[in-house]
Parts: structure tokens; sequence; C-alpha cells
């Protein structure tokens, strides 16, 4: 089973819920980072690290002993990676996409694959028992997709393999990266908090994710802030409010030490076991509908 | 022409509650939200449209049932995952996953009968608006599209020539969370940085990842803590990394639920009473204008 945490704005509490989730959830348990750009998790979680592997991105290398100028591969590139101007042919790494189609295309096999580096991934066990996976994207490189999708496919192979249920910490946003994120999903939780910038940015998850017609709950961080639209929104599309963190300074000061929510007292960790079987009777029953 | 971008790394540290202050605060401006994912500040000043237009980018591969043949070739080339094959009523096609395509042709080059289309692809609206504050450039991306920073570039571009057009000196963006296309975008031509963080775990080290990236394309950084009496430590460890690697301190802001409630009432937490805040929010301004000259 893959839960999805995910809330269109960034700073609603994505990581707090995953972690929380991953330290009262029955083992065993795969906690994912997905959020590439700020990976966050592994600050509460405090895996230890096991194996740190660069990922790379396939991009063209061109022997231009081999290359006859004929422009296909520049007129196949949608991306404006690699440009043939007379006897000259150039190759702009950075703005390859990977699609390999220069390579596929070229009549002389002129093209052969290089690598850019687009970051880290880190494989850790936290508390003996929680395996962790982190993508780190490294700081320069602008496409978070292509990491995410390696990371992904190690996160696949590893619950397929293991048995793991996979409890994934998705990037704010309702761009490509926030739905790639939830595109594996059983269950997506969302969470938000009850201020206008809050619910402005759930409406915009719920519409993206919606026609993913996945079983999506909701958890309210901050409650008895700001208003009260989050949860008029929720009862009109029947969307269920599965916990509620009220709005206290004393919370906000254990999430600035690095501490984990459950792991505060007997009520919150009961409060977050609680979410926990919520969300897996969520998928049971959308197994059996 | 001077141009400020309000970033963070981490999201919910209060970039837009500040940016939409600054509004409020700064003369001769244009306002533009490069949040184009998920833009809220809008919902603080309420911009009214004076110039709506689409914006396309990319292509996107769509296979002709009629003519696909099924051989799953583009299938086996598609590196996104973004092909699968679908049952018709009589025989097996492919057909392309919208949210996985990356639009890059290969599936249309290699395609033997020729099948798939390629037209345009709408990602998004942008806007010229009037606000209480002066003129506004934003957009809304649609939900799925790659944020490629290409809807980014464009808003700046538009900012400079509203700006132009109207004789103003300063375009003062709110930008979007992370470090990746969208931010680097962002950061082009940019005089200032100004980023918001919070004395956290999370805060401090997005804060850390968000500035190595503007050293890496050598933009001047001033850093704003927010909600500093949360946590002293974690607000002394951000002051000695301003210290150390030279970045202009603007301000210690309390944690106030002030903001919260200019939030609910549409306006800029300056609009409101005077407070510890709004204070140290007029002094990190009045610090911006003297840095820019």
């Amino acid at each position: 089973m893959i839960i999805a945490v995910a809330s269109g704005k960034g700073g609603t509490g994505k990581t707090t819920v995953t972690a929380s989730l991953a330290v009262t959830w029955p083992q065993p348990v795969l906690a994912v980072d997905l959020d590439v750009e700020e990976p966050n998790l592994h600050l509460f979680l405090q895996p230890e690290i096991l194996t740190t592997e660069p990922v790379t991105l396939e991009v063209p290398e061109v022997n231009e002993d081999l290359c006859t100028y004929c422009r296909k591969c520049a007129e196949l590139c949608q991306f404006k990676a690699i440009s043939v101007m007379g006897q000259v042919i150039m190759t702009f790494p950075e703005m390859c996409h990977g699609c390999g189609g220069c390579m596929a295309i070229c009549p002389e096999h002129a093209i052969t694959p290089g690598a850019r580096e687009l970051g880290v991934m880190e494989v850790g066990l936290s508390r003996g028992h929680i395996h962790c996976l982190t993508g780190r994207l490294r700081i320069g490189e602008a496409m978070s997709p292509p990491l995410m999708r390696h990371v992904r496919s190690h996160m696949r192979a590893q619950s397929a393999q293991h048995g793991y249920d996979v409890l994934v910490d998705a990037p704010p946003g309702v761009s490509c990266p926030a739905m790639t994120a939830v595109a594996d999903a059983d269950v997506i939780v969302l969470v938000t908090e009850p201020t206008p910038f809050g619910f402005h940015d759930f409406a915009l998850a719920w519409e993206a994710f919606a026609p993913y017609a996945k079983p999506m709950g909701v958890v309210i961080n901050r409650a008895g802030l700001g208003d009260t639209r989050v949860y008029d929104f929720c009862a009109q599309h029947n969307l269920p409010v599965l916990t509620e963190i009220p709005y206290r300074r004393d919370i906000a000061e254990h999430y600035s030490h690095g501490r984990i929510l459950a792991e505060r007292d007997d009520q919150m960790r009961q409060q977050f076991t609680a979410l926990g079987q919520s969300i897996r009777q969520m998928a049971q029953e959308a197994d059996h509908a | 022409m001077r141009e400020i971008v309000v970033i963070s790394g981490k999201g919910g540290t209060g970039k837009t509650s500040l940016t939409a202050a600054f509004a409020h605060l700064a003369e001769n401006k244009v306002i533009c939200d490069l949040d184009v994912d998920a833009p809220d500040l809008h919902l603080l000043l309420a911009p009214g449209p004076l110039r709506t237009e689409q914006f396309f980018s990319g292509h996107e591969a769509i296979i002709n049932p009629d003519l696909c043949t099924g051989c799953g070739i583009c299938a086996s080339m598609c590196r996104y995952e973004a092909i699968a094959p679908v049952s018709l009523a009589d025989r097996n096609v492919c057909q392309v996953v919208p949210t996985r395509c990356e639009g890059c042709s290969v599936c249309v080059a290699f395609c033997p009968e020729q099948a798939i289309a390629f037209p345009s692809r709408h990602c998004g609206t942008w806007y010229h608006s009037d606000t209480r504050f002066g003129p506004m450039i934003h957009a809304q991306l649609f939900p799925g599209q790659e944020n490629s920073g290409l809807l980014v570039s464009r808003l700046k571009k538009e900012a400079r020539n509203l700006a132009q057009a109207q004789n103003l000196d300063l375009i003062l963006c709110d930008g979007a969370p992370g470090i990746g296309c969208p931010v680097i975008a962002s950061l082009s031509q940019t005089d200032l940085a100004v980023v918001v963080t919070e004395p956290t775990p999370s805060g401090v080290h997005d804060l850390e990842r968000v500035t190595g990236l503007c050293d890496h394309f050598r933009t001047k950084v001033a850093v704003i803590i927010n909600k500093y009496d949360l946590n002293p430590e974690h607000t002394a460890r951000i002051d000695a990394l301003c210290a150390q690697k030279g970045y202009a301190l603007l301000a210690h802001l309390p944690h106030d639920e002030q903001v919260t409630q200019a939030m609910v009432q549409r306006q800029a937490v300056t609009e409101g009473p005077d407070s510890a805040l709004t204070t140290g929010v007029r002094q990190a301004w009045h610090t911006i204008t003297q840095f820019l000259g």
C-alpha cells in the first residue's frame, strides 16, 4: 500500500504528518521523501544512512569523427540541448531532458550516452525498523522529475520485494512533481491549514488530484487558526477530515526542535495511530468497492 | 530598474505575507507573483485583470487511435513511461498519459504509421492586473503541467515591459518554494533575493540550500527570520550563518497571529494596527530600499 502525503501549499505540515505516521505505522514501513528540492523528512526521522547513490540523467555525447552534421538530432530535440551550425555541433547538457531521441535518430551512431548529475538517492534506517529513502537534488540542477522517477522506481521495487507499506512525503504544489508523487498512491492524504492561503491551495490540490479517483482524506493542521472554509469545502465534497492538529505554540516549539509530533506524548501517539488506522481502512474500502 | 524576489526554500515561512506588506510599502513598482503553481498573493491584493493571456509552452503527443496499429514502438522508446496500451472494441492501441508526457517528440519521430500528432501545449493563463498597490503580473499554471520556469521567465519579461512603459523603477516578486527550475528562473537578473526563513530544522536546512543556489548564480542575498522567538538556538544558528556568508540580516520578526488575521481580512499585515511585527517589517523594507540604492 502506498500513501501519499500532499498539500498544495508548502509548510502546512506534510513532513510532520509523514514522520508521525512513520513512527506509529505497523512494520515494515518505508518512508520516502519525494520533495527532492527541499527534502526534510530525514531531519525528523534522522535515519542512519546506509547508502548514498549518485543519480544521473543520460545526456548526449557526440563523436565528431562520426558526425556528418545532418541535423537530424537538432531537429528532433525539443529542448535546445543539441544544435548544429554548419560544421559545428554543440550540446547543452543542462537543457537535456534525457529522452534519448538524438541517440536513437542519429544515422551514424555518433551520439553516445553521457551523464549529468541530478543529485543523490539516500537509503537509510530510522529507529531500527523504519526504512527511509530520500532524493536530494543537486543545488543548481533545475529538473526534479528525473530524480523523482529514479527514487520512485526504487521505492516500487522495494515495496514489491519486501511487502513494505510506503509513506510518501510529496513536494508542494499541484504541478508535474506533485502530481507524479501522488500518481503511485493508493490513498492521498491532504494536509492543510484553515487559513485563506491554506484553503486556496488545498482546493487547487483537490481539483488536481480528484481526476485520479483515489481515496482522499484530509488532515487539518493549526486547527483553530483562520476561518472555517476548509471544513465547509470538505463537507460539500464528502472529503473526510481524518484528524486535526490544534494550533498551539507549544506544538510549534516542539516541531522547531526537530521532534516528531507523534512522539510528544501518549495522546499524540494515539491520535496518529488512529490516523494510520483510518488511512488503512480507506484503502481497504476502496479495494472492496 | 531594480528587481527583488522573495524566496524561502521551505514553503509556508511567510513569503507571500511579507511580499504583500512590501507591495504596500513600496512605491513605483510592478508586483509580480512568480509562484505560478500555487499562487496566493492575489488573495491579499485582489487584482482586477486588465489583460488575460493564454500561455502555451512545448508540445504534447496525441496518438490517433484510428491510425495506431498497437505495435508498441512508441511505448518502448518513451523514457517517461507516458505511453500505455489500451483496449478498443476490436484491438489494442497505444495511448499517451498526458501528465507524464514530456513533449520530447521521440514517439512522433519513430511511429511507423505517423499516427501521433504533436500540438502546442496550453499550460496556463497569465494576467496583467490592477491592484490597490499598483500594477500586478501573475499567472496560474494548469494542474499537472510541468512547472518549467518558462512561465516564470515570461512573467518577469512582461513585468519589465510594464515597468518600462509606466516608468516604474522596481519589480517586486513573490517567488516559488524549492530550489528547482521555477526558482532558478526567478533569480535571473535579480538584484536581491530576500530569503524568508524560520528557526526550525527544516527552515535552516532549506535556507542553506536556497542560499547555496543564490551563491551559485551570484545573486545577492538578504535574510529575514520569521517567528524568530519560536526557537532561540536555531535563530542564533541562522544569525551565525548570515554573518559567516556575508548575507544581510534584515529582521527578526516575532511569531504573531496578526499575520493570519490580516490574511483572513485580505489585507497586508502593514495595513493593520502597528505592532512589533509591523515595525520589524517596515524596518526590513527600509533596509532593502537602502540596499537597492
